[in-house]
């Protein structure tokens, strides 16, 4: 596609704050009339990336180009773009007229083209009649109303929307969201829309940009995200998956939960480790146990109003959630079937944790910012640079920080069936990878061992 | 009972509190030098004070004059740089901020008694000699930190994203000041600058440190002086009567602007 097509150009923007990153080399490429959402959880770097777009903040590297035009270094008052903030923003001090007209006095655009367009914005947001109200004696709804007819009186190339949403009720989101996605189709112009709740996203979308910790994990259609998530963090985000670890024994068939299956994947290669993702609704759950591909028995059934939640116990021990719109009693016996082409393989991001180290003596190692006993090394200098490999199962978690050599918190659990994979972010920022049967909430400050013997080294 | 007794404790602290005042309002309607001495209703105390027929009326008009012009030109300038700090103070981060409220709130807390001789060591230590322009940078110098403190609330209160919905609609940084911050800004700023009047006014200490020996007056140091030299002047008393029912009704304004704003927001 020719570059010209894109009315976005995002290029390898890099920004932190202090020392932390919270955008890392992110690129993105937005098409013209465009339903784009920028979906992440809080701290992911969605609403920075905005930022940047609107013109508050600089990028530390990187470049951003509006209709081919170079804009990184233009202030937000000459970019042809407007926003849409999180809690309105909009001005107290002006009734709502003024408030919309507000961008247009700018532009010295003759009152009677300002009187046309105000009454035409605040139609489009159905609030004829509102024009001589003040903005404070109107509701959380309405208010978001005035704050995007502001946006778009300007006719903006683009449209920023930041959370617009997330101060409503429910039922009051639900209806601007159908509202909005009309907005869009009459307006035509690209509409880039930041937010955490990936309903929402899946809703309103025509392209759905995943970000985690200041990168992208994924970028397409909202059928795409849903049904072929690239790794397990979005499978995990968006909508509800049982995650699973998984070996590819050869093209076309995987093993996961101690059965072999049929599945739609090749190219991954032979007996290779990866990530399986099986949506609830799409495990067959049946009474007859002939037939099935493997069996199980009910551990617990929720009612969730369209359809039955069931955590079900398999024959090989693992946990699966199940979603039907039949109830199965607990402690049923109950088949499963899972069809090929539901089975989403996904290769493994990491299959040890793997860090920078320095060899201190033959029996210590230095990663991480401290030193480690490790077992007697052969072939080693002290000073040597090293890579040291630590299994996910050998990382010891324990209640009380202070005696661990490493404390941090937990920051990410994903359920894998039979075991919990953490995400523990040290206290100086890194990443540590645990496998653990035990229970760990998010936030749980942790201390960290490794046993001499779990590390590994090698050059 | 003991509501009566709590009526009865409000009324006392009240009267004690008016009493000295009320019998200077009293007696600025007689003609007797001598305070407390009642020789008959009359008016021509006030008259004297505005037509100027009295003995060294020359320098007391001299004083109120100088008084409420210095007062006038430290409430200007303390707003303008009060509300510029405040704006800054507002935008900075953590730590610093933390310190540069504290700093602020320092000059508040301190004796003027501290401030004055600290300003005069000041004044005389740079060999700048001090008269009518010490006596204004020394008020500005007091009276910044409470339009300070009266700005920064609003600005605190204010949705954050404020300032940069202006530029983003397309206002220049100078635009979303104009029409935005300061409009919002405004009410926090005219109780500063009320309030930068009022210390100005009424500060005996500082001025006194300041002013050299040129021989400036403002109210405070001329009824200081003229206390001293034996007895205050007669008019003294109609003065003093005035400027309290100024400040009250000035007082009432304020309360109303209030109540009627608190109104508007409780809508």
């Amino acid at each position: 596609m020719n570059s010209n097509d894109y009315i976005i150009e995002i290029k390898n923007i890099s920004k932190s704050f202090g020392d932390k990153c919270i955008l890392d080399d992110v690129s993105i490429n937005v098409k013209k009339g465009e339903f784009v959402t920028i979906l992440g959880p809080s701290g992911c770097g969605k609403t920075t990336m905005l930022r940047l777009l609107a013109g508050f903040g600089q990028a530390d590297k990187g470049e951003i180009r509006i209709n081919g035009e170079d804009i990184t270094n233009v202030p937000p008052h000459q970019r042809p773009v407007n926003t849409v903030f999180q809690r309105y923003a909009l001005f107290p001090h002006l009734d709502v007229y003024e408030n919309i007209a507000f961008g247009l006095k700018l532009q010295k655009v003759p009152a009677e083209e300002i009187d046309k367009r105000v009454m035409k914005v605040l139609k489009m947001v159905s609030m004829t009649d509102y024009e001589d109200r003040d903005v404070e004696s109107l509701s959380g709804g309405q208010q978001q109303r005035v704050a995007i007819a502001r946006a778009i009186a300007n006719q903006p190339k683009v449209l920023l929307l930041d959370e617009p949403l997330a101060a409503l009720d429910l039922k009051m989101r639900k209806d601007m969201q159908i509202e909005l996605k009309e907005m869009h189709r009459k307006l035509g112009i690209t509409f880039i829309y930041v937010t955490h709740d990936q309903e929402e996203a899946l809703t309103l979308s025509d392209t759905i940009i995943v970000m985690n910790e200041g990168k992208i994990q994924q970028i397409g259609t909202p059928t795409d995200i849903y049904n072929e998530p690239q790794n397990s963090f979005v499978a995990d985000f968006i909508g509800e998956s049982n995650i699973l670890n998984g070996k590819m024994i050869k093209d076309r068939v995987v093993e996961f939960v101690g059965h072999e299956f049929e599945c739609v994947d090749e190219g991954f290669g032979e007996n290779v480790d990866v990530d399986v993702v099986v949506r609830p609704e799409d495990i067959y759950i049946m009474n007859r146990l002939e037939g099935a591909q493997f069996t199980g028995k009910v551990k617990s059934c929720t009612f969730k109003g369209v359809h039955y939640e069931m955590f079900v116990d398999t024959d090989k021990n693992y946990e699966l959630m199940v979603q039907d719109y039949n109830a199965f009693e607990p402690d049923s016996e109950v088949g499963l079937l899972i069809r090929p082409a539901d089975i989403q393989v996904m290769h493994k991001e990491r299959t040890c944790n793997t860090f920078e180290g320095e060899i201190v003596d033959e029996t210590h190692v230095r990663f991480l910012g401290e030193t480690f006993e490790c077992l007697q090394q052969e072939g080693f200098a002290a000073g040597d640079k090293v890579k040291v490999e630590v299994a996910f199962s050998k990382i010891d978690l324990i209640d009380h920080p202070e005696e661990g050599m490493l404390s941090g918190d937990v920051y990410f659990l994903l359920y894998k069936g039979d075991h919990y994979h953490l995400t523990i972010m040290t206290d100086d920022g890194d990443h540590i990878w645990v496998d653990t049967n035990d229970i760990w909430d998010k936030g749980d400050l942790v201390g960290i061992n490794i046993a001499p013997q779990d590390i590994k080294i090698v050059k | 009972m003991k509501r009566f007794i709590a009526q009865c404790y409000i009324w006392l602290l009240l009267i004690v509190l008016y009493a000295p005042i009320v019998f200077i309002a009293i007696f600025s309607f007689t003609e007797s030098k001598v305070l407390g001495n009642w020789t008959g209703f009359s008016t021509k105390l006030y008259q004297n004070l505005f037509t100027g027929d009295m003995q060294g009326t020359g320098s007391l008009m001299q004083a109120i004059e100088n008084t409420l012009i210095i007062a006038l030109i430290a409430a200007v300038v303390s707003t303008v740089l009060g509300s510029i700090a405040a704006i800054g103070i507002h935008n900075m981060r953590g730590k610093t901020k933390q310190a540069i409220t504290f700093m602020n709130n320092i000059p508040m807390l301190n004796p003027d008694i501290i401030t004055g001789v600290s300003l005069f060591l000041l004044f005389v230590f740079l060999h700048i000699s001090q008269g009518y322009a010490t006596v204004v940078l020394a008020h500005i110098t007091f009276c910044t930190p409470y339009v300070v403190l009266n700005v920064l609330p609003r600005l605190t209160q204010m949705n954050p994203n404020i300032y940069e919905a202006a530029l983003d609609l397309g206002a220049t940084p100078f635009q979303a000041l104009r029409k935005v911050l300061l409009p919002l800004l405004k009410p926090g700023m005219i109780s500063g600058f009320i309030l930068a009047f009022t210390m100005s006014l009424d500060d005996f200490a500082v001025t006194f440190f300041t002013r050299g020996t040129i021989g400036l007056d403002t109210l405070s140091t001329y009824i200081y002086t003229d206390a001293r030299k034996g007895g205050l002047t007669p008019e003294l008393r109609p003065l003093i009567t005035l400027m309290f029912v100024g400040i009250l009704i000035l007082l009432i304004v304020i309360n109303i602007r209030k109540i009627r704003n608190s109104d508007n927001e409780a809508e």
